[in-house]
C-alpha cells in the first residue's frame, strides 16, 4: 500500500517529497542545521578558544625555527626570514580553514551508536558535518584572524608581493582546498567503519598531511625529489598552494593549472567518496548499528 | 501487495562476530587465526501490519525485537528476507521513506546535546522540510500534550531523564510520522512518566492512525497500548495475535478470591464438596479472611455462583493472570515444547535453527584463516 495521504487537521498531511532533489530544501536545511552547529559552537566558546590558541603554537614554533635556520641576511629556497614568518603565518590562517576533525570522532560516532540518529534523518550526514565544519571555522576565525596579524607584527613579516588581486586568486584556491581535505579527511574518517581503533591511521595521516601540505615547511625548501612527490600528492592542493597564490609567489597561468589540478584531486576524492561510502553504510548496517 | 502497511516476509539477521578464548594465549592466536561464530538475531519472521494498528513485540532481552526494528526503520540490512513499509524497502533508506518515519530509542538520544531542546526542534524543522504554520500548530499542540513549557528553552544536557524523554517524543513526531518504531519507549521512567507517555502515544495513534510498533519490558505499555502482540523468542516468531487470545491460551485460568464475612471456618474438604465434579482439582488455596481458587475460564462462572451460594462472602474477586505471569509462561513452554519435539521428532524435520535457540547458544563456530 501506498502512504496515507489524508488533510484533515488530525491527520497526517502528505510528507514533504524527498524522493525528488531540491535546492531550495537543502538551502533551507543549511540554514537550520548552521544556526544548530552555531549554537553548538557557542556553547562551546571556551573550548574553542582554546583550540584557536593551540593552533597558533604551531606556527611560533615553526617561525622561530626557520627563521633561525635562515637567519637575519640569508635565505633558505627562497624563503628570507621574513617571509618565512609570512609563509606560516598564512598556513596557519589556511589549516584553521581546512583542517576537520572528524576523523576522530567518527571512531566514538560507531562504537557508540550515535551515527544511527544522522543515518534515520532523510539528508545526507555529510551535510550535517559540512556546517558543523563552517560554523565552527566561523566562530574560530575570530582568534585567528587577529592572531594571524599579530604574528606577522610581532615577527615583522615580509608582505611585498602580496596585492589585492593575489588575494582574490587565494580565494578560489582556499575553497577548493578545503572542499578536498574535507572529502580526503572524512573518506579517512569513514575507516573507523572496518577498524575498531583509528587513532594509529589517524596519526600517521596527520604526519604525512602535515609535511607534504606544507606545514612543516615551504616545498620549495625540500630536496626536489621530495618536492616532486609531494606535488603529486593532493595534500599541497589543499594548502601551500592556498599560501603561494596569497604570498605572490604563483601567479599567472600557474594559479589556474593550479585550480585544474584541485579540480582534478576533487573530482577524484568525490568519487572514491562515493564508493567508500556506500561500503561503510553497508558495513555499519551488516554488523549492527 | 496485500494492501498492509508494514508488511515482513521470511526477514532473517545473522550478526558475524569475533569470538575467542579467554587469556594471552588465545589472544595471540586470534591474531593470526581469526575466529568468527554467526549469531542468529532474527531467524525468518513473517507478519503484516494494517495501517492504524498498535503492535507490541515482547520478548526476553536478546530476543530480536530491537535487531527487527531496526532492520525496519532501515539502520541494518537483513541476512536474507523482505520487508516494506508503505511500500518502501526500508534499508535502501529512500529518503521519502526516512521522511514519513520515526524510531524512537529509549536508550539513545537524537536531541542535540547541548543546545537548547527548541533549537533541536527547529533543526528537525528544516531536515524535514516542515512549514513555519505546521511547525507552529504540531509544536503547540505537542507543548500541550506533554507539558513542555518549561524544557523548551533548556539544552538537552540538563534535562532529567523523563523529561528528556518527553522531549524526544516531542521532537521526533513533529513530521507526523505515518508509522512509529518505540523501542523501550519508557525505560527507567518512573510510574507516572510511563503512564503519560503511554497515554501520549495512544492519543497520537488515534489522532493520526499511524502505524506503532513498540518493544518494552513493561507489560503495562504492552497492555496499554497494544490490542495485538508479536512475541518472538530467540528471533523466531512464537505468536501473533490480539493479547487476549494470548492469555487465554496460555493462561486460561482465572483465579476467584473470595474474602469470608466472619472468619474462615470452611475446611478444605468443605471446599472440595462445594466445588464438586472436575473443579473439586482445582488449585485452592487458604488466605486470611478466606480461599483462592483458580479455575478453567469456562468454569468461572459456575464456580463464583457456586461459592457465593455456599459461603457467607463478603466480597469476590475474578481476575486473569497478571500479564507478566503470562509471558513468563510462554517463554518456558515453547523452550520446552521445542527440546521435548527435538526428542520426539526425527531431526530432519526441524530445523536446526530451532534446535539451537532453544538450547543451545545459537549459531556455529566457523574457522577463518
Amino acid at each position: 500500500m501506498t502512504a496515507p495521504s489524508r488533510t484533515s487537521l488530525d491527520g497526517l498531511e502528505p510528507a514533504p517529497d524527498f524522493s525528488r532533489f531540491s535546492w531550495r530544501a537543502l538551502r533551507q536545511y543549511y540554514r537550520g542545521e548552521f544556526a544548530a552547529s552555531i549554537a553548538v559552537n557557542v556553547a562551546y566558546r571556551g573550548s574553542v578558544g582554546i583550540w584557536v590558541v593551540t593552533s597558533v603554537i604551531q606556527p611560533i614554533v615553526m617561525i622561530v625555527v626557520w627563521r633561525t635556520v635562515a637567519g637575519p641576511t640569508g635565505t633558505v629556497g627562497g624563503y628570507t626570514a621574513s617571509r618565512f614568518v609570512t609563509y606560516f603565518a598564512i598556513m596557519m590562517l589556511v589549516n584553521h580553514l581546512t583542517f576537520i576533525w572528524l576523523m576522530w570522532e567518527f571512531e566514538w560516532r560507531v562504537r557508540e551508536g550515535t551515527f544511527s540518529p544522522l543515518l534515520l534523518r532523510p539528508i545526507h550526514p555529510i551535510h550535517k558535518d559540512i556546517s558543523d565544519n563552517v560554523a565552527y571555522k566561523v566562530i574560530g576565525l575570530i582568534g585567528i584572524l587577529p592572531a594571524m596579524v599579530i604574528l606577522i607584527l610581532a615577527f615583522h613579516g615580509d608582505l611585498s608581493g602580496m596585492d589585492p588581486l593575489q588575494l582574490i586568486a587565494a580565494v578560489p584556491a582556499l575553497v577548493g582546498g578545503a572542499v578536498l581535505r574535507f572529502m580526503i579527511e572524512w573518506v579517512l574518517a569513514l575507516s573507523a567503519f572496518w577498524m575498531t581503533k583509528t587513532t594509529a591511521l589517524n596519526n600517521f595521516y596527520m604526519s604525512v598531511q602535515t609535511f607534504l601540505s606544507g606545514g612543516f615547511a615551504p616545498l620549495s625548501v625540500f630536496p626536489p625529489l621530495i618536492a616532486a612527490i609531494a606535488n603529486w600528492s593532493p595534500f599541497p592542493w589543499t594548502q601551500a598552494f592556498v599560501a603561494n597564490v596569497a604570498m605572490g609567489r604563483t601567479t599567472g597561468v600557474h594559479i589556474l593549472s593550479g585550480y585544474g589540478v584541485q579540480a582534478i584531486w576533487i573530482a577524484a576524492a568525490f568519487g572514491l567518496l562515493r564508493l567508500v561510502w556506500s561500503r561503510a553504510v553497508r558495513r555499519y548496517s551488516a554488523v549492527g548499528a | 501487495m496485500s494492501g498492509a502497511a508494514v508488511e515482513v516476509e521470511q526477514l532473517r539477521k545473522t550478526y558475524v562476530v569475533p569470538e575467542r578464548d579467554a587469556g594471552i594465549k588465545a589472544a595471540m592466536t586470534s591474531l593470526v587465526r581469526r575466529r568468527t561464530r554467526s549469531v542468529a538475531a532474527v531467524q525468518e519472521i513473517s507478519f503484516a501490519v494494517q495501517s492504524g494498528e498498535v503492535v507490541g513485540f515482547l520478548g526476553p532481552n536478546g530476543a530480536g525485537k530491537t535487531t527487527t526494528l531496526k532492520m525496519l526503520s532501515g539502520l541494518l540490512h537483513p541476512t536474507s528476507g523482505r520487508a516494506e513499509v508503505f511500500g518502501f524497502t526500508p534499508w535502501r533508506r529512500d529518503r521519502d521513506y526516512l521522511g514519513r518515519m520515526a524510531l524512537i530509542m529509549g536508550q539513545r538520544s537524537q536531541l542535540q546535546w547541548d543546545i537548547p531542546v527548541v533549537d533541536s526542534y527547529r533543526l528537525n524543522k528544516a531536515v524535514f522540510q516542515i512549514s513555519d504554520a505546521d511547525f507552529a500548530a504540531r509544536l503547540d499542540e505537542l507543548t500541550d500534550l506533554l507539558e513542555l513549557s518549561d524544557l523548551l528553552r533548556k539544552p538537552a544536557r540538563n534535562l532529567s531523564l523523563g523529561e528528556r524523554m518527553k522531549c524526544e517524543f516531542a521532537g521526533s513526531l513533529l513530521h507526523r510520522p505515518q508509522v512509529l518504531f518505540l523501542d523501550e519507549p519508557t525505560i527507567g521512567l518512573d510510574v507516572a512518566m510511563q503512564r503519560r507517555i503511554r497515554s501520549f502515544v495512544a492519543e497520537y495513534n488515534r489522532r493520526t492512525g499511524a502505524v506503532v510498533m513498540l518493544t518494552s519490558h513493561y507489560m503495562a505499555d504492552v497492555e496499554a497500548l497494544c490490542k495485538r502482540v508479536i512475541v518472538i523468542h530467540h528471533g523466531t516468531l512464537l505468536f501473533d495475535g490480539p493479547l487476549a487470545e494470548l492469555v487465554r491460551t496460555v493462561a486460561p485460568d482465572k483465579t476467584i478470591t473470595v474474602q469470608l464475612s466472619e472468619g474462615n471456618t470452611a475446611s478444605r474438604a468443605d471446599l472440595a464438596a462445594l466445588l464438586g465434579g472436575s473443579v473439586a482439582e482445582a488449585p485452592v488455596e487458604e488466605t486470611d479472611t478466606g480461599w483462592r481458587v483458580k479455575v478453567p475460564a469456562a468454569d468461572t462462572p459456575a464456580v463464583a455462583a457456586r461459592l457465593l451460594t455456599g459461603l457467607p462472602v463478603a466480597d469476590v474477586t475474578i481476575e486473569d493472570e497478571p500479564i507478566e505471569a503470562v509471558i513468563e509462561k510462554v517463554f518456558a513452554v515453547t523452550a520446552q515444547e521445542l527440546v521435548q519435539a527435538s526428542a520426539q521428532i526425527p531431526s530432519a524435520q526441524i530445523s536446526s535453527a530451532q534446535i539451537s535457540s532453544a538450547q543451545i547458544p545459537s549459531g556455529q563456530t566457523q574457522g577463518q584463516p
